[in-house]
């Protein structure tokens, strides 16, 4: 697999001084969904702002061998603006880059149908669920056509219902579209279910502690969540992470 | 609320005023208070008739000042905003003087402004007076608006490359909207004040809207026609209150928390 994104020895630190990510070294190769697993304050997020080039890194540097690629991002709150509906919400990466408006509209509809929303362009955010809110959101990530997906615990604030069934549809996306994601979480069930790598990080300073590929069988589906095979990879990922812990401490 | 509460809302305070007027009448007849001191609602409802023309000429010149000092407080209050958010250092250089122009009691700034402006055009007088009290909120509101911008919202739109135009004409202005609407409330009111102290500020009869009525009624002892001035004067105040609080809530009713039904 080819290298998409390449940190090597990215630090950052706060104005005080006190180192709050890295070093980190990392590679994300095209097409993997790779899981930054941690505490909170960990710095998954920095790492996160640092690969979307929202952060500069104060040590080392990012590296894009394939050239800069579109970038999605989708945070832990929707953030949708209030006062649009969600046509115009999702359409806004496309009114950014001064796509042509007859053709954000029907991209931006064709966006909100992938993700389960047809029917609700004309809603404002505010008569939507929690869950509902974030599908707008992911839509409205999906629509500039990103070949790399970056998400800050997108589903941290849901109910479980909601999260399973938004993960699930989130793993048709990753494979349907070809994507490369970076999912930052703190789940353990979450990042075994999702990923193809999860490498869990030490707190302060973040640190990559371990790195787990979970056997997954081809498709995972919702009974793949309900085997034993499943607890068994949720429990290799529960105990690396408590290593790290462990580690860091 | 349902609809008998509804009803309820808007007969109470009505019902009150009509017993207030009547026990005021009654003991105004019972008492035999002078006119002078103390007259009856017919009495000031038959002045109200009979001055009708030039009350209405004086309640013209009084909301024509308002409404415009009003106006050039919300463009130019909102341009500074605009400014401040693009630049700190404008900001840090002339908030401390727009704190000043605020503090300064607009009475005490009348006389120098008018003999600078010039008797002979008193309107201009009282429209930079009154627009210097109405400025205020509308510039400190709309500051903290356009600040109140979603952080996450900001670095999306950065993350596809807008531009600070982009953001601030998508971004921060429709953010800075509620804030916005809530301070032209408070200019609204403001700008009435500011022109009625700078009315009585310029005094002696060269200005001829409602405060100078109230002047004149009150050195000719006409105190029924000052009743009837002082009742358009707040009449006046309240219909530009309930004008913007309307405004508000047709712009925020889709999306803003303050104006949005409670309907579920």
């Amino acid at each position: 697999m080819s290298v998409v994104a390449r940190l090597r020895r990215v630090e950052r630190s706060f104005p005080n001084g006190v180192n709050a990510l890295g070093p980190l070294d990392l590679d994300i190769a095209g097409g993997e969904f790779v899981s930054l697993l941690g505490p909170s304050g960990c710095g998954k997020s920095t790492a996160l702002r640092i690969i979307a080039e929202l952060l500069i890194p104060t040590g080392g540097e990012l590296v894009w061998p394939q050239g800069k690629p579109r970038i999605g991002f989708v945070f832990q709150d929707p953030t949708l603006m209030p006062w649009a509906i969600i046509r115009d919400n999702v359409r806004l990466p496309l009114d950014l880059e001064s796509v042509p408006r007859a053709e954000a509209n029907a991209r931006a509809e064709a966006a909100l149908k992938r993700v389960g929303l047809e029917g609700f362009s004309g809603a404002y955010p505010r008569v939507l669920s929690g869950g509902m809110r974030m599908r707008a959101s992911i839509a409205r990530a999906l629509v500039a056509r990103p070949q790399l997906l970056l998400m800050d615990e997108p589903f941290a604030a849901l109910d479980e219902i909601s999260r399973d069934a938004l993960n699930e549809d989130l793993l048709r996306l990753w494979r349907e579209d070809g994507l490369t994601i970076v999912f930052v979480t703190h789940s353990v069930y979450e990042s075994t279910f999702l990923s193809t790598r999860i490498l869990t990080l030490t707190p302060r300073p973040g640190r990559i502690a371990s790195e787990i590929r979970p056997v997954a069988p081809p498709a995972r589906t919702s009974e793949w969540r309900l085997t034993g095979e499943f607890a068994l990879a949720a429990r290799e990922v529960s105990l690396s992470l408590r290593n790290a812990m462990a580690k860091a401490a | 609320m349902t609809a008998a509460s509804r009803i309820m809302r808007a007969l109470l305070p009505l019902a009150l005023g009509v017993a207030v007027l009547l026990v005021w009448e009654a003991v105004v007849a019972a008492y035999d208070i002078p006119r002078f001191v103390l007259p009856a609602p017919s009495a000031i409802w038959q002045a109200l008739i009979s001055d009708f023309p030039s009350l209405m000429a004086s309640l013209w010149t009084t909301l024509r000042i308002t409404l415009l000092a009003f106006v050039l407080a919300v463009a130019s209050g909102v341009a500074l905003a605009v400014l401040f958010s693009q630049s700190r250092i404008i900001e840090m250089a002339l908030y401390p003087y727009a704190v000043v122009l605020q503090v300064t009691p607009v009475v005490a700034i009348a006389p120098l402004i008018i003999i600078w402006v010039g008797f002979e055009r008193i309107d201009l007088a009282l429209l930079i007076l009154a627009w210097l009290v109405a400025f205020f909120p509308i510039l400190s509101n709309t500051t903290l608006g356009l600040r109140s911008a979603d952080h996450n919202l900001i670095d999306l739109f950065r993350l596809h490359g807008a531009s600070n135009w982009q953001i601030l004409r998508r971004l921060r202005l429709p953010s800075a909207l509620p804030y916005l609407l809530n301070g032209m409330k408070t200019a609204g009111g403001l700008a009435l004040i500011g022109t009625v102290v700078a009315e009585y500020g310029a005094g002696s009869g060269t200005a001829t809207g409602l405060a100078w009525r109230i002047i004149e009624a009150g050195n000719r002892l006409q105190i029924a026609r000052m009743f009837a001035a002082l009742f358009l004067l707040a009449l006046l105040g309240v219909t530009i209150f309930f004008a913007l609080a309307l405004l508000e809530y047709m712009v925020l009713r889709h999306w803003h928390e303050s104006a949005v039904a409670k309907d579920i």
